[in-house]
């Protein structure tokens, strides 16, 4: 049974110049697997990603034909509905964790809080803590545990953000290029743990990404968007085998160690593939 | 052309001392294509930011065609060596139009015929005229970072000094400056220092290599012997492998 | 192609279309801000009145008329829509040539203290070092002294008047916008697009003057325009002490000081030039406001 649904989502933004549709009718479903989203800036995959866990920021507004999240309709959900499901049962990962974690708490005592506004003793919650840090491969996690964000490296602090995202074992995981910011042998460690979550545990993932290679070599299953729509969907094995246009200008546009191309094949954009 | 030998930077942050770069050595050769790799902290950009006097060196000499750079760096440096930023956002005036970006360069350094310099950079980047007096959020990401380059070379300099000049980019805008940058340098004959975190970048536009980690060079590689795999040090064989992507093999 | 065509264009042809098409642009931003246009207005009329106070003045504001029959007139008496004071003066008259004495105040302090603070604030942070001590100790010393307390000193070795009430207003309002400069100097002196002007050889001096100051400029901006109101009544608050505008002169602060002795049986002769100062306080809040909105990127969505 499939863990989200999607159907016609569309994200709009009023601007001076009337509203402006940055999401235009997206629909899929998600099981328990890694789905890839992937897409260039201003190609709506960010904001489809928000909108799911209705962070739509202001004064954007969501609409959906049909949005549901385990059998529960996620439009119009009231602030304390949505308390109850963001970072219990469906949490988001994003780019930069410098944003995410608060920089006046230690990272233990954010996990803690965590755990226990769902319900935990102080005990419980640290020992969960520690638990957690240690499953998100850091070394270390006394002293993760005791330290402040700024104290830690840019690949400690993205597994210290997705420890506290998954303290509370989501079913649901929204990681927002979740590496991007991380150098390429952090990320590939990064991207192991995210695995081993949606193995070991079943848990749902949305992994939202400019790089078309790592996604591929990642997710199970690839949305490409283009200006606010999917413009295909295909399995990540099958990327070679990429019909649309704008799929396989992204793949070619990039540099290989191997290849020689000169000059490298540039991207014509067609008017009529946003429409 | 331009010789680095055991380069140190040192950062002086309150009590803390922080040692960027920690004895590099590399020469580059007129007309040729450098390249640095790392990661992030390992202290590729310092080595370009000291190389043109933006970071202090406490140790190692930089020479220029045989003689070492005088700091401060002199104007007439900075008519032969020139540098573009990564960050396209970031490297740009957000109150000055792209003429005066373009201008500014040519009255310090006292160059003449100013008004057909500046329609020529704007020909020679790709942007037309139509660009010439507009604000740097008029543009996207890639224009600016022509802008960028146009404002480099109106100068006429020998060597580029390219600090990930792509990586802010999306992946089909980078093809495009990455073209324009290799055109630039057959048409004009320049010189290239280019520092990435991309091996696949690196490898496109850069006959020879540099690896450095924690502020060291860890192996010097050419390009073929990159594309055959024949890194020596485990470290460079690991970035080679995670440029692939992910692989099912890695999590077991 | 219409003049709005014209300066909307995404590809101006000129630098000065350039330039006008920006200007535009901020002026749309502002106009859509009604309280903004309100104290804009206000603003406005102030330097309308001034420039007409002749003509528009009714009486003398400095002879006073018959003392016998004239004297404390209340409000919408004929011929003295806001009465007269205790010298038979029309207190309409009087508040019309006040303005100038306000603008004077207010353009000399923006003219004196806008450019020291600007340049204090931005070598001192695009220098740093014991360039930045030095001079952020001397502004901090500077901000320690109560701003009405060494107005007073002023004035008391230069002697009263409204010129050295002024300069000592200036030179006591400069520290803030010297942090401000400061502050926003720190945030762009590492950024790429100065490191960019550097390599090409520009000297400290144009860096500061046509990449720094430039960014720094419209915070500061605002801000004046918000002290602006407390500009204003500080040189009330000298008036009203006697140590800045003497008498016969129109000046708000001195008429309210005036006043005082008849406050509870002849009210208006205080009150009018209060509402004066809290009017054209009001509309440089507002126009502040609105700059602020228009000028300051950190607000921006």
């Amino acid at each position: 049974m499939s863990l989200l649904n999607v159907e016609n989502l569309r994200v709009t933004f009023p601007t001076r110049q009337g509203p402006a549709e940055v999401v235009r009718g997206v629909s899929f479903t998600l099981g328990r697997e890694r789905l890839g989203i992937v897409g260039e800036s201003g190609s709506g995959k960010s904001q489809t990603g928000r909108a799911i866990l209705g962070l739509t920021p202001h004064p954007g507004t969501a609409t959906a034909d049909r949005l549901e999240f385990d059998g529960i309709d996620l439009r119009g959900l009231s602030a304390r509905q949505w308390r109850g499901l963001r970072g219990k049962r469906m949490s988001m990962v994003m780019q930069d964790p410098k944003f995410s974690l608060n920089p006046v708490m230690a990272v233990g005592k954010q996990l803690m809080e965590v755990l226990r506004t769902h319900g935990a003793s102080r005990a419980e919650a640290r020992r969960a803590a520690l638990e957690m840090l240690e499953a998100v491969q850091i070394r270390d996690p006394e002293r993760v545990f005791r330290a402040y964000p700024h104290e830690l490296s840019g690949g400690m602090g993205q597994r210290a953000m997705i420890a506290m995202m998954l303290v509370s074992a989501p079913d649901l995981l929204i990681a927002d290029e979740p590496t991007s910011a991380l150098d390429v042998t952090i990320q590939i460690e990064v991207l192991r743990i995210l695995d081993r979550l949606v193995q070991e545990r079943g848990m749902g993932l949305i992994f939202i990404s400019h790089d078309l290679r790592l996604v591929s070599s990642f997710c199970d299953r690839v949305l490409v968007m283009y200006a606010g729509r999917v413009v295909e969907e295909l399995r990540a094995s099958d990327l070679s085998q990429a019909r649309h246009p704008y799929t396989q200008g992204l793949l070619n546009c990039l540099p290989q160690i191997d290849g020689d191309r000169r000059p490298l094949p540039t991207l014509d954009r067609d008017a009529s593939w946003a429409e | 052309m331009l010789d680095v030998k055991d380069l140190e930077v040192t950062f002086t942050r309150g009590v803390e001392q922080v040692h960027a770069v920690r004895g590099v050595t590399f020469r580059v050769e007129k007309g040729e294509s450098y390249g640095i790799v790392g990661e992030s902290g390992s202290g590729k950009s310092t080595v370009l930011r000291a190389i043109c006097g933006l970071a202090p060196t406490s140790g190692g000499e930089i020479a220029f065609e045989g003689s070492p750079l005088p700091t401060p760096r002199d104007a007439a440096f900075y008519r032969r060596v020139q540098m573009v930023f990564q960050d396209p956002y970031a490297s740009l005036h957000p109150r000055h139009t792209v003429d005066s970006v373009l201008s500014e360069p040519l009255a310090i350094q006292g160059f003449d015929d100013r008004e057909n310099r500046i329609e020529r950079a704007l020909e020679e980047v790709g942007l037309g005229q139509g660009f010439r007096f507009r604000y740097p959020h008029q543009l996207s990401g890639g224009q600016r970072q022509r802008v960028a380059v146009a404002r480099a070379l109106i100068l006429e300099p020998e060597i580029l000094l390219l600090d990930e000049p792509t990586s802010a980019l999306d992946a089909s805008i980078q093809a495009e400056v990455l073209n324009l940058l290799d055109r630039l340098r057959v048409e004009r004959g320049l010189t290239y220092i280019l520092v990435s975190h991309d091996l696949a970048v690196v490898s496109h536009m850069c006959e020879r290599l540099l690896v450095m980690q924690h502020g060291q060079a860890v192996e010097e590689l050419a390009r073929d012997a990159l594309r055959a795999r024949a890194a020596r040090t485990d470290y460079t064989r690991r970035l080679l492998q995670a440029s692939v992507g992910y692989s099912r093999e890695d999590a077991a | 192609m219409t003049t709005r065509a014209w300066l909307l264009s995404e590809q101006p042809a000129s630098r000065r279309q350039a330039r006008l098409g920006q200007a535009y642009r901020t002026w749309l931003a502002f106009r859509a801000n009604w309280l903004a246009m309100v104290g804009l207005a206000i603003v406005v009329a102030l330097v309308v009145v001034a420039a007409l106070a002749d003509v528009l003045a009714p009486y003398n504001p400095i002879l006073g008329q018959d003392l016998n029959t004239t004297r404390l007139l209340p409000p919408l008496s004929p011929g003295h829509l806001l009465g007269t004071d205790d010298l038979a003066r029309d207190i309409l008259s009087r508040l019309i040539h006040g303005t100038r004495l306000t603008l004077m105040v207010v353009v000399l302090v923006a003219l004196i203290a806008t450019p020291i603070g600007l340049l204090v604030g931005t070598t001192a942070g695009y220098f740093g070092g014991w360039i930045d001590t030095v001079l952020m100790r001397l502004t901090d010393i500077v901000l320690a002294f109560p701003r009405l307390i060494l107005a007073l000193a002023f004035v008391a070795a230069l002697g009263p008047g409204i010129e050295n009430a002024v300069i000592a207003i200036a030179i006591t309002s400069w520290p803030p916008y010297a942090r401000l400069a400061r502050a926003e100097t720190l945030t762009v002196r590492n950024s790429d697009f100065i490191a960019a002007t550097r390599l090409q050889g520009a000297s400290s001096a144009r860096i500061i003057w046509k990449h720094i100051v430039p960014l720094c400029m419209s915070s500061v901006i605002i801000r004046v325009t918000l002290d602006m109101a407390g500009i204003i009544l500080t040189a009330a608050g000298l008036g009203f002490l006697g140590l800045g505008a003497q008498p016969p002169q129109p000046e708000w602060g001195a008429m309210i000081a005036g006043g005082r002795r008849f406050l509870i049986d002849q009210w208006w002769v205080a009150t009018m030039p209060g509402i004066a100062i809290f009017i054209v306080s009001l509309g440089f809040n507002l126009l502040g406001d609105g700059l602020r909105d228009v000028l300051d990127p950190k607000g921006r969505k």
